[in-house]
């Protein structure tokens, strides 16, 4: 392994077992996965439905990660400012860019791990039904995408503040926006003033058109492409706001 | 090993460090003195590479630490004033993350940590998490990590601060130890702690220099240097010694006792013992002052200050 790869690597481990050192990875994949059986078989209707597919289970997620997924991230840089910690981490060598993605990679792995927590719920579906296998697949790598844009996200504004509480209020609006941005409530607000480009334009930031894409099993370059350069673009702006900010 | 050239750190419109310059070689433990503020901690952790210099270079074995930090890092261990830690870590586990990011594997990542436990005296804590230690330990976990790759440069700003008396014999015997093979560079505004451990003490005031040199040639810069405290019966003594050739100010101190002020730092102990002889005054004491440190500190870094109102 070379020495870029260490760093990143120690720097990961360190964060993964940050989480199971504390009651916080506990919590969070309790409430996780009774939110998501909650908003499936509950509000969804799961059952009463009669379908065998998971779009009651998926059309939940960006909801449930907008909350979630902050709480997650909000510490990752905010508490090492805080605490000073960074001081540390930036004098042993690493860089910014791989302390940044080693805690990423953190980050994401334990969404993903929760995220794979839900298995029981396509299984419900083998076994009532015979829903699209493929789908269900392509609904989890969207899933699994839209959580790494998140914690991306959330990344970002922890390295912006050192209060947690600001990290997690900012990604939350961040995640709302990219929710909302191609919502017609959103654009129609938008289209009484602001030319049809800039509409558009704002509309293609939402995560819903590729998200959805990928839950209906369409599994196409451009969605892919799409969420590779929110996580890449976010990860920039957190190293850019780390060499600027850091210890002035 | 350490080359610093006219060090300039401004944070905004404030000027925090203006022009530092100094070098430092093998074998030096050099303290680093200044009143709060004066730019101790900044100019180290740009010798360390977490901040960037507005001007100047800080070359660390040759390497420019603005240029390649992650290069020049890896010859230094740092301390940083605020000791921090990861809190919901173990001493042990926080020692082992650290290794690790240093590049060591396996049996070799235990040994480095095992190491560096025994040294800093770290064994009853060592799977205790970090939030539930004392200040003490909590100082020497920082400074064990400090050691993990044996780094020629120690950078250790404000190593024992806090810490009880024990605590601190303990960490400057430490320091003494290390010192030989490596520079050592304290920050510190313990005096007592430049005479106990450093070669070299550089004090800085408002962001500058304003002295370099041993602890030893410091003091003679004191107006107490070769004071010589005079426990006597006899007549007339504050009289004749004022008329010596080479004392200034005499003074009668009120425990009866007689301190008399060299003009230019003279050694006056021998022109008082032969007046002593000369007019059968019976002495039962005689005391030379070395001088002391603080009083230079105060000297120097308070004419900074009164300047700086000046100025202002």
């Amino acid at each position: 392994m070379n020495e870029s790869a260490s760093h990143v690597f120690a720097v990961a481990k360190r964060e993964w077992r940050a989480y199971f050192d504390s009651p916080v990875a506990y919590v969070f994949i309790i409430i996780f996965l009774m939110l998501a059986g909650f908003f499936t078989f509950s509000l969804a209707q799961f059952y009463e439905a009669r379908q065998a597919d998971l779009n009651g289970f998926f059309q939940w997620h960006p909801w449930l990660y907008m909350i979630l997924v902050p709480a997650v991230a909000m510490r990752l840089w905010a508490e090492e400012r805080r605490s000073g910690t960074i001081e540390l981490l930036f004098t042993v060598s690493v860089t910014p860019l791989q302390a940044l993605l080693g805690k990423f990679a953190a980050a994401w792995l334990f969404m993903l791990l929760a995220l794979a927590l839900t298995f029981t719920v396509p299984l419900t579906a083998v076994y009532l039904g015979s829903p699209d296998i493929g789908a269900i697949w392509s609904g989890y790598l969207g899933s699994g995408l839209l959580a790494g844009a998140y914690v991306a996200a959330g990344m970002f504004t922890s390295a912006l503040t050192r209060n947690q509480v600001i990290s997690f209020i900012l990604a939350v609006v961040i995640g709302l926006f990219l929710i909302l941005a191609g919502y017609p409530p959103v654009t129609d607000l938008l289209a009484r003033w602001a030319p049809m480009w800039l509409v558009d334009g704002v509309a293609s930031f939402s995560f819903m058109p590729h998200y959805e894409a990928l839950q209906r099993g369409v599994i196409d370059l451009r969605d892919l492409v799409y969420f590779a350069s929110v996580m890449v673009f976010m990860l920039f702006a957190t190293q850019v706001v780390l060499k600027n900010k850091v210890g002035r | 090993m350490i080359k610093a050239k006219d060090l300039v750190k401004d944070f905004g419109p404030r000027r925090a460090v203006n022009g530092v310059s100094f070098e430092v070689e093998k074998g030096t433990v050099l303290g680093f003195l200044g009143p709060n503020g004066a730019g101790k901690t900044t100019t180290i952790r740009m010798v360390a590479g977490f901040l960037p210099p507005t001007e100047g270079t800080i070359h660390v074995k040759g390497i420019d630490v603005a240029n390649d930090p992650v290069t020049a890092q890896k010859s230094i261990g740092y301390m940083p004033e605020t000791t921090p830690l990861y809190e919901d870590m173990t001493v042990s586990g926080f020692l082992r993350f650290l290794a690790e990011v240093r590049g060591f594997r396996g049996t070799e990542r235990n040994n480095r940590v095992d190491y560096a436990i025994e040294r800093c005296f770290l064994q009853p804590v060592r799977n205790q998490t970090v939030d539930t230690l004392s200040k003490g330990y909590r100082q020497r976990t920082c400074l064990a990590q400090t050691l993990l790759h044996d780094p020629d440069i120690l950078l250790l700003d404000e190593p024992t601060e806090g810490l009880d008396p024990n605590q601190k014999q303990v960490v400057r015997e430490m320091i003494k130890e290390m010192a030989a093979e490596r520079v050592v560079m304290l920050s510190t505004h313990v005096l007592e702690e430049v005479e106990a451990i450093c070669t070299r003490a550089i004090i800085i005031s408002a962001g500058k220099v304003v002295a370099d040199d041993t602890p030893a040639a410091l003091k003679t810069r004191s107006t107490q240097y070769n004071a010589v405290t005079l426990s006597a019966k006899g007549k007339d003594i504050v009289p004749t010694l004022e008329k010596l050739p080479n004392i200034g100010k005499v003074q009668s101190l009120e425990n009866g006792k007689i301190l008399a002020f060299p003009e230019k730092g003279q050694s006056i102990a021998a022109e008082i013992l032969g007046a002593a002889q000369q007019h059968k005054w019976t002495v039962s004491d005689i005391k030379v002052d070395e001088g002391r440190l603080d009083d230079v500190f105060r000297q120097i870094t308070a004419t900074e200050d009164t300047k700086k109102k000046e100025v202002a």
